[in-house]
């Protein structure tokens, strides 16, 4: 498959069965949250829901320091520090929800978790619309135990992939029909995710 | 099949063969356009099911919902919740199975003995399944109207119909009469019975005006060579401006003790009264009511009455109630001609006799004419039938012999005794079956009720007229309750051995100058030119 068309995001530092961390190229430069990204070893592709991004000091337990006092804003300290840019990285985290082995994509864990290196894509267009043909995802997503809310994330997620379609209502109510169903009993929960998804 | 028109509305998702099934219906289809009656079809692994729509509920999935309503002001929620957190469920009744299996591929649907396996789809019935169960209109069935809410044709087989007796039952003012109509022109049109109808308001052989004081044409005019009209009252025949055939009078002679023994309520006679009428003719014959109008000489009346054993007041009883019937115009110590024998001849020529009452349709008329005739009518019939049997030669054609008010002739105090009570129970032997109309089923003798082949039900109110009609069929309370869901006209539920399962139909339009039309086969040209010029005459 050509990649020319998707846009590179960033590359695997860190990846486990479930989820991987990618860091970006640009500080700043995270795909939006919930948004459907894929990174591929040479047989498997594996698609990811970004659930998390962070930017943080390139060493651990060093803290950037307040640096602002005789700027006259923001932007001018980057440009008086330039190091600044090198001290610092942007990662993003995304849950592993599926994997394209052949032509055949499956909504479910792959074998075996990404390898490190490996380039971070955003999916396109085509691709979310393929991946969002079932929304067996949901299910993951809302079952996973995540340091975001699961209501924020599912919804996010769903306004993303709307996106992609032209009708993005039909979509919605359909992804919405899916989370009654799996949602069930708790009517609050599927409450505050419909408030959070409704136009 | 035509995949378009196919409706899917939800899936099984309980129930049992004696209860019914539990239907969830899909977020695409609303429970509003549910109505009970409807019919669905349900494919199982094996085989179709056909079943009716009897209940319509609402579920949700989270009991907390009912307590803290979602907005549904807002569209995409109230979208997304409809069919998932809440949803319809229907209750269905299967009743036959219409393909799969040999059987019913051979002999047409068959009566279920199980039910769809779980998870099956449920779709709304289309035209070509109703036709598969009810048949299409052909040269035994007869198009009587339409399944309610649908378009389909609904169609009777005229041949079944007449191999039972059947019963039309329903308040005032709901159709009977006009539905009844129709199911004597079916019969005309198959040409599978004679008809005798005793006519009590005069509806079915001439002109009679609608609720809506339309003038309404009936059989006589719309088949003018097939239908003959018998008058007991002439002057109002003559006054309506009838063409009768043929004036009804009868001889004190041909009343017999069973005749009385209806009439009793009627007349205010007490039971010794009716047991002194025995007696007498038993002591004096055919002749006893001309003698015991005779009986003027107090001491020739004392003689007889302790000769007889009756008491004297019983006997002041008796002669009151037969002076009501000797004032009956129509009735003569002798009449010229036979009526019963002129009513044969006819129905042997192959036409149909109503019998008219004019104004003389007080009750002790009606049963005692009714009840008279028909006893002698299916004496007749009776013996030709034995005849026939035992020379192996064809049998008569079936006659079927209508009613209004049933329950004056089949009340459980009378029906044991009346001929027509008679003919219930003896079913098809003789080849003559009812047709009987009633307002008040619940009057009617269960026996009775329960020999009734197919039964027409138009809305009824009271509980025990429903209990009544209803009584022995299996679905009863589902039916029930899509029998007191009819509107209260021009909407009725048929149900029994001419049909291959219950149906609640809208019977067909008639009184318009259109309608005749569609009433008159057209191979009957002839006949259909005269009821043209007829329309045309009334119509301009
Ligand atoms: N099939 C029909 N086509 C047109 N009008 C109808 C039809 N059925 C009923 N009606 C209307 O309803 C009125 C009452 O019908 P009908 O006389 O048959 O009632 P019924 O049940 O015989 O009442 P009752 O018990 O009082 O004799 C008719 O006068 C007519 O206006
Ligand atoms: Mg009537």
């Amino acid at each position: 498959m050509s990649t020319d068309e998707v846009q590179r995001v960033g590359e695997v530092v860190e990846a486990s069965t479930t989820d991987f961390v990618a860091q970006c190229y640009e500080l700043y430069q995270t795909p939006p949250l919930g948004s459907l990204v894929k990174t591929m070893d040479l047989t498997v592709e594996l698609y990811g829901i970004v659930y998390n991004a962070t930017t943080t000091s390139i060493e651990p337990g060093r803290r950037p320091i307040a640096r602002g006092r005789d700027e006259a804003s923001d932007d001018e300290i980057y440009r008086s520090n330039p190091q600044l840019l090198k001290l610092l990285r942007s990662e993003f985290s995304a849950l592993v929800v599926g994997h394209r082995q052949g032509d055949i994509l499956y909504r479910y864990l792959p074998p075996k978790p990404a390898r490190i290196h490996s380039f971070v894509y955003l999916c396109s267009t085509e691709e979310v619309k393929e991946f969002s043909q079932s929304f067996d995802f949901l299910n993951m997503l809302i079952n996973t135990h995540l340091p975001v809310s699961t209501d924020e994330l599912v919804a996010a997620c769903l306004r993303q992939m709307s996106q992609a379609y032209e009708d993005r209502h039909a979509f919605l109510v359909a992804a919405g029909k899916e989370l009654a169903i799996l949602l069930g009993g708790e009517f609050n929960q599927l409450k505050s995710i419909l408030g959070r998804i409704r136009q | 099949m035509n995949q378009e028109n196919i409706q899917r509305l939800g899936i099984v998702v309980s129930g049992s063969l004696n209860k019914g099934v539990e239907v969830r219906l899909d977020s695409s289809a609303s429970v509003e356009d549910m109505v009970v009656g409807r019919y669905v079809t349900i494919e199982g692994q094996k085989r179709r099911f056909f079943g009716m729509i009897t209940d319509v509920s609402l579920g949700v999935i989270d009991q907390k919902l009912t307590l803290t309503p979602p907005d549904v002001s807002n569209p995409f929620i109230a979208e997304v919740i409809a069919g998932t957190a809440t949803y319809g469920t229907l209750h269905i009744l299967p009743m036959l199975t219409i393909s799969g299996d040999v059987a019913s591929l051979i002999e047409g649907p068959q009566p279920v003995k199980t039910v769809p396996s779980h998870f099956s789809t449920v779709n709304l019935a289309s035209d070509r399944d109703i036709e598969l169960v009810f048949g299409k209109e052909d040269k035994e069935r007869f198009w009587i109207g339409n399944p309610l809410d649908m378009e389909t044709k609904l169609c009777l087989s005229m041949e079944k119909l007449v191999e039972r007796s059947s019963g039309v039952f329903g308040k005032s003012g709901t159709g009977k009469t006009f539905f009844t109509r129709q199911l004597l022109i079916g019969t005309l049109q198959k040409g599978k019975a004679a008809n005798l109808i005793f006519d009590m308001n005069s509806e079915y052989g001439w002109e009679s005006t609608s609720e809506q004081g339309r003038n309404v044409k009936a059989l006589k005019q719309l088949f003018p060579s097939r239908v003959a009209v018998f008058t007991l009252d002439e002057e109002s025949s003559r006054r309506r401006r009838v063409s009768t055939d043929f004036v009804v009078r009868i001889g004190y002679d041909e009343i017999e003790p069973e005749d009385m023994v209806l009439l009793r309520q009627t007349l205010n006679l007490t039971e010794p009264a009716v047991e002194a009428v025995y007696q007498i003719y038993r002591r004096f014959g055919r002749n006893w009511l001309q003698e015991a109008s005779e009986l003027k000489d107090p001491d020739q009346i004392k003689e007889l009455l302790k000769e007889l054993g009756i008491h004297e007041s019983t006997y002041q009883n008796l002669q009151r109630g037969l002076a009501t019937i000797r004032r009956l115009p129509f009735l003569l110590p002798h009449s010229p001609d036979n009526a019963v024998s002129c009513v044969l001849d006819y129905l042997d020529r192959g036409i149909n006799v109503v019998l008219e009452f004019g104004r003389y349709k007080d009750v002790a008329s009606y049963v005692l004419v009714a009840n008279l005739l028909t006893r002698r009518i299916y004496a007749q019939y009776q013996k030709r039938t034995e005849k026939a049997m035992a020379e192996d030669t064809v049998k008569p054609q079936p006659l079927v012999i209508t009613i209004e008010e049933a329950h004056k002739f089949l009340n459980p105090e009378v029906a044991s005794q009346t001929i027509f009570g008679t003919i219930a129970r003896e079913m098809r032997k003789y080849n003559v079956t009812l047709l009987v109309i009633d307002q008040r089923p619940s009057g009617i003798d269960e026996e009775v009720m329960s020999q009734i082949g197919t039964k027409i039900a138009f809305l009824l109110d009271n509980e025990r007229d429903i209990d009544s009609v209803l009584a022995g069929v299996s679905g009863k309370g589902e039916l029930k309750s899509v029998l007191a869901k009819l509107a209260s006209k021009q909407q009725a539920l048929i149900f029994g051995h001419a049909v291959p399962m219950p149906v609640a139909f809208q019977p067909r339009e008639y009184g318009s100058a259109e309608s005749y039309k569609h009433f008159i086969p057209s191979a009957e040209t002839e006949i259909e030119k005269q009821a043209e010029k007829d329309i045309e005459e009334l119509w301009g």
